[in-house]
């Protein structure tokens, strides 16, 4: 008899979609990575009213918030591998599922925060 | 030559010792597997499994000088520089990871588990032929490199990630045997078998680094059968 593996705090519920998100989300980072690099070496003299006026357009506004996003994402998957690696009855015994899902809320609502916080500060208009 | 064993028998240790040994090799580059049955003569008391001592039977995986492989065909000078010479100590472990029955000898259940649950053999619901199921050369040769898994544990028992989860990541050998069926022309449960695979852990476990190629006695590529099985679910799943 072969009972399936489910985890219910796994992001997708899915290994398969948790996989294309995590490599989805690096794509992301890593293009508004180099992105943001050109960017800065194609204006050596870049002063803060032309930055502000760079970050603050709409098309960088998207484009920000995807990384956040993708960020948050990425950062959940990998951590989520993490936790269900190392916090185990191997290593907590009777007590790992509850150390596990006490880290797991902990990363989770940092990962929220930080999204709010990041959404606020690009869309927010300061 | 200097060999340091692992010792434990679960039954009079408290807990597992390395035991040196001290063995005359006069200068040969024997087989690990021939510097045990020395010990073994020496020592009675020492358990290790070996059947066929060739590299067929996969019975004798075990860990040497830290790398997994099968003490039958891994020669003392291909496990480091100066073993063969003497200068530097044979060190033999039980495969890691999975229970210590004695000694050398482990308890294989956990791997046979995620053996069975890839249900490792041909399933087809379509009336069976007067012969027998036809395959075309190409068809057969998506076999190579697959069906020559003699099943002896030393790349599950190389990755981490079997060594954290070993109940419910599947690990290279299952793995590779379940692509074994899936690539299987005369094989009609494709859409069950990846069903059974999509889970965070079974497959996705696998983070490609490789370890169960770098150690396979047969030279086989699980990391290359998984990266198949995930194009499959991908192509299923999109």
């Amino acid at each position: 008899m072969v009972t399936r593996v489910t985890s219910v705090t796994s992001l997708g519920r899915n290994g398969l979609y948790d996989w294309l998100i995590q490599r989805v989300s690096a794509v992301v980072i890593g293009v508004y990575f180099i992105g943001m690099l050109a960017y800065l070496i194609a204006q050596p003299n870049l002063d803060y009213g032309t930055w502000k006026a760079f970050i603050g357009s709409v098309p960088m506004q998207i484009a920000t918030t995807l990384l956040v996003l993708s960020v948050a994402a990425h950062t959940w998957v990998g951590l989520w591998g993490v936790t269900t690696d190392y916090l185990t009855s191997l290593t907590f015994g009777k007590s790992a599922t509850g150390v596990r899902l006490v880290v797991q809320m902990v990363i989770a609502l940092l990962l929220l925060v930080y999204v709010l916080w990041g959404l606020v500060t690009i869309w927010g208009g300061a | 030559m200097k060999v340091s064993i692992y010792r434990y028998n679960p039954d009079t240790d408290r807990e597992p010792t390395m035991k040196e040994y001290d063995v005359d090799t006069q200068g040969k580059d024997l087989m690990v597997l021939d510097v045990l049955n020395l010990v073994k003569e020496m020592d009675p008391s020492l358990g290790f499994r070996r059947s066929c001592r060739e590299g067929v039977c996969g019975s004798d995986g075990m860990n040497i000088n830290g790398k997994n492989g099968l003490a039958c065909i891994t020669s003392l000078s291909s496990v480091a520089p100066g073993v063969k010479e003497g200068k530097k100590a044979l060190v033999l472990r039980p495969l890691p990871g999975l229970p210590v029955v004695r000694d050398l000898v482990v308890d294989m259940t956990m791997f046979y588990n995620q053996y069975e649950k890839v249900q490792p053999y041909l399933q087809n619901s379509t009336p069976a032929p007067a012969i027998e199921r036809l395959q075309s050369p190409e068809e057969r040769a998506k076999l190579d490199g697959l069906y020559e898994c003699i099943l002896c544990a030393c790349c599950s028992t190389s990755c981490p990630s079997f060594w954290w989860n070993p109940d419910k990541f599947l690990g290279p050998a299952a793995l590779l045997q379940g692509y074994r069926f899936l690539a299987d022309s005369r094989d009609t449960a494709t859409e069950e078998r990846l069903a059974r695979l999509d889970d965070p852990f079974s497959l996705f476990r696998c983070h490609g680094i490789m370890n169960c190629v770098s150690v396979c006695p047969k030279g086989l590529n699980p990391t290359r059968a998984i990266g198949h099985i995930r194009s499959m679910l991908l192509e299923r799943g999109i």
